[in-house]
């Protein structure tokens, strides 16, 4: 394994009763860079995420997290890997009984030994960080809008400073105007903070802007793993079925034009 | 632990030294080792004289270190102090956090606590609506159920079944030993006052007249509204979470007529029902304690009770159930409706239901049983 590879999957397979999820699939993401998953829906994209960050297990193969192998992980050191990545869920998944503040000090209180007054300052931090404004911090989930509630999940996310962030579907439900300003926060952070991103997403303008590599997921396997320029060139029918319907041809001609 | 080799070196300890006029900062400044920090930082930031701070020792930094450095580095006077030997991406790396941090803009001051006066008339108040809200509940299922009247066709009756198998045939086993047993309870209290006054006959009127007045409508009440009602409150809630009520009213289905009115007409089937079992159950408890107890004959016992219990007497007793059908229906289903923003509202509304509702049924109750005598039904 390359030590820049913070993700390193080996002929993984995934089974649910009788439906083949996964057969045979590999997949590295490098230290520093933005990875996508794209592919059809049932593809097995929320699938590989959910077993990359240890809330399901695979079937078989081999999955490698900062170089530590998952399959057969004991509770010590999964906590210890659990420590340095950070996860943006899809709805958010805000605790909804607590504040903004008090849900980014969740993994702070669990981590740190700092004190009360520092805790509350950090995650006032990483609410900045998130782009929220400070009032945002008092709310409760539901007082938040869709794009707010995704920006206090992601300073929840980077509460623990993690090296490696995955976001399942980030710009899902927003106005092209917040998942405009959300791509830009994750490339912004991506290059301040040095962070690795894997997301999952089907937003071709985030493609095109925040990626550095695209995985495309289809066949049970990882059929194209490429940047975007590329991957849209691949001759693979079912990648091309998927960059080659309208909306995918203008996003496309956009960002090359660009 | 799984640090690449390189991170062993730049794991030192933070440090904090003062020399002079200049702030010495080495080792790493991240979260991990922040805590040792608190004391250093409180006095660094005090020190006023100090115009440079030397990062050039930091071999880590992240936001948590640079939030520290910032503080230390606030209220320096104009330009603030010199910045010397920070790696550039260590600089970004505060330019970013102060940048955040400013664009952020001043938290509002934490609202206080309210006073006690004002906790007292926020809760007065808000029982006051719950009040307003379950009468305005109340009138939207009575009309609810007279458009049902106009139009029987529209009753959902795989709903009402359904409520009837949920909360009836479910209920038979738990209803069943609950009221074997207090009907023992009954009769073994009884039975010992009873033998001292040599007066055992009576034990039979006592059993059979406190479970079929009083007990069984009691404890089946109960037993419903902590099984039955606190389910109606999470799903009616959850669904509200979910906006399948807002889904179920746009497709023009009045969340009423699917989700509250099949409930309560399956409870008013069922109650009766389930009363009238525990009847059985509870006297055949009483029955058993006086046979093994006051040495009481099964068959005596038996034929006994048909001459104790009135067709009065057991009508008041079922009749009860119907109007605690539909306390627990109608506060199980309103209580959902409450139900606002997510998963703590359904607990805290389910908590709300079974207590309401346990509670109202005995307030009825004694109303009940106080007026009967008056209504000629002692």
């Amino acid at each position: 394994m390359s030590a820049d590879d913070v993700i390193e999957i080996r002929g993984l397979s995934t089974r649910f009763g009788s439906l083949l999820v996964h057969d045979g699939l590999d997949l590295d993401v490098r230290r520093g860079e933005v990875a996508a998953l794209v592919g059809g829906s049932g593809s097995g994209k929320t699938t590989l995420l959910r077993e990359i960050i240890m809330l399901l297990a695979p079937s078989g193969g081999s999955i490698r997290l900062f170089g530590e192998e998952l399959l057969g992980i004991g509770e010590a050191a999964a906590l210890g890997l659990r420590r340095r990545f950070g996860v943006l869920f899809q709805m958010g998944a805000l605790f909804s009984s607590l504040t903004v503040l008090e849900n980014v000090m969740v993994p702070l209180q669990e981590h740190t030994d700092l004190p009360p007054a520092w805790l509350r300052e950090v995650a006032a931090l990483k609410i900045a960080l998130a782009g929220l404004p400070a009032h945002a911090a008092d709310k409760l989930p539901r007082e938040l809008s869709g794009g707010m509630l995704k920006r206090a999940s992601l300073a929840r996310a980077l509460a623990l400073d993690p090296e490696l962030l995955f976001l399942d579907e980030p710009t899902a439900g927003l106005d092209p105007l917040s998942a405009g300003a959300l791509d830009e926060l994750v490339l912004q952070l991506k290059e301040s903070l040095g962070l690795t991103i894997l997301m999952v997403t089907h937003d071709l303008d985030s493609l095109w802007r925040t990626t550095d590599r695209v995985a495309f997921l289809g066949e049970r396997r990882v059929i194209g793993h490429a940047p975007m320029r590329e991957l849209v060139r691949s001759p693979h029918p079912l990648i091309r079925d998927y960059f080659d319907c309208p909306r995918a041809q203008a996003a496309g001609v956009a960002y090359r034009a660009a | 632990m799984t640090d690449a080799p390189a991170d062993a070196v730049s794991a030192a300890p933070p440090t904090l030294e003062i020399a002079g006029q200049t702030l010495r900062c080495a080792g790493a400044w991240t979260l991990d080792g922040a805590d040792r920090l608190a004391p250093a930082v409180g006095a660094a930031a005090a020190a006023r004289d100090v115009t440079v701070l030397d990062g050039s020792g930091i071999t880590r930094l992240d936001t948590a270190g640079a939030m520290l450095l910032l503080q230390i580095a606030a209220d320096r006077g104009a330009g603030g102090p010199d910045w010397q030997g920070l790696a550039p991406e260590d600089a970004a790396l505060l330019d970013l956090v102060r940048g955040r941090l400013a664009a952020g803009g001043e938290r509002p001051p934490a609202v206080r606590p309210p006073s006690f006066v004002a906790r007292v008339g926020e809760h007065t108040w808000a029982h006051l609506e719950q009040v307003v809200g379950f009468l305005a509940f109340l009138g939207e299922a009575a009309t609810a159920f007279a458009r049902l009247l106009r139009d029987p066709r529209r009753l959902r009756w795989r709903a009402v079944l359904n409520a009837i198998d949920d909360a009836g045939a479910d209920a038979l086993p738990i209803v069943g030993l609950l009221s074997f047993l207090i009907g023992v309870v009954v009769a073994y209290q009884g039975g010992q006052l009873l033998k001292t006054y040599g007066a055992t006959i009576f034990i039979v009127e006592m059993v059979t007249l406190t479970m079929v007045r009083e007990m069984a409508p009691l404890i089946v009440a109960i037993i419903v509204a902590g099984r039955t009602g606190s389910a109606y409150t999470a799903q009616i809630g959850t669904m509200q979470v979910t906006e399948e009520v807002d889904a179920l009213r746009t497709i023009g289905i009045h969340p009423m007529d699917l989700l509250v009115l099949p409930k309560v007409m399956g409870l008013l089937v069922a109650l009766p029902l389930l009363t009238l079992f525990a009847d059985v159950l509870g006297v055949f408890g009483g029955m058993l304690v006086a046979w093994w107890l006051l040495d009481f004959g099964l068959v005596e016992f038996a034929e006994r009770v048909p001459d104790v219990l009135s067709w009065r007497s057991l009508l008041v007793g079922i009749g009860k159930a119907p109007v605690f059908a539909v306390i627990i229906g109608l506060v199980g289903s309103f209580q959902g409706f409450q139900v606002r923003g997510g998963a703590d509202s359904v607990g805290r509304q389910t908590t709300v239901s079974v207590v309401q509702s346990i509670f109202l049924v005995i307030i009825v109750d004694a109303i009940l049983v106080v007026n009967f005598g008056s209504w000629g039904l002692r």
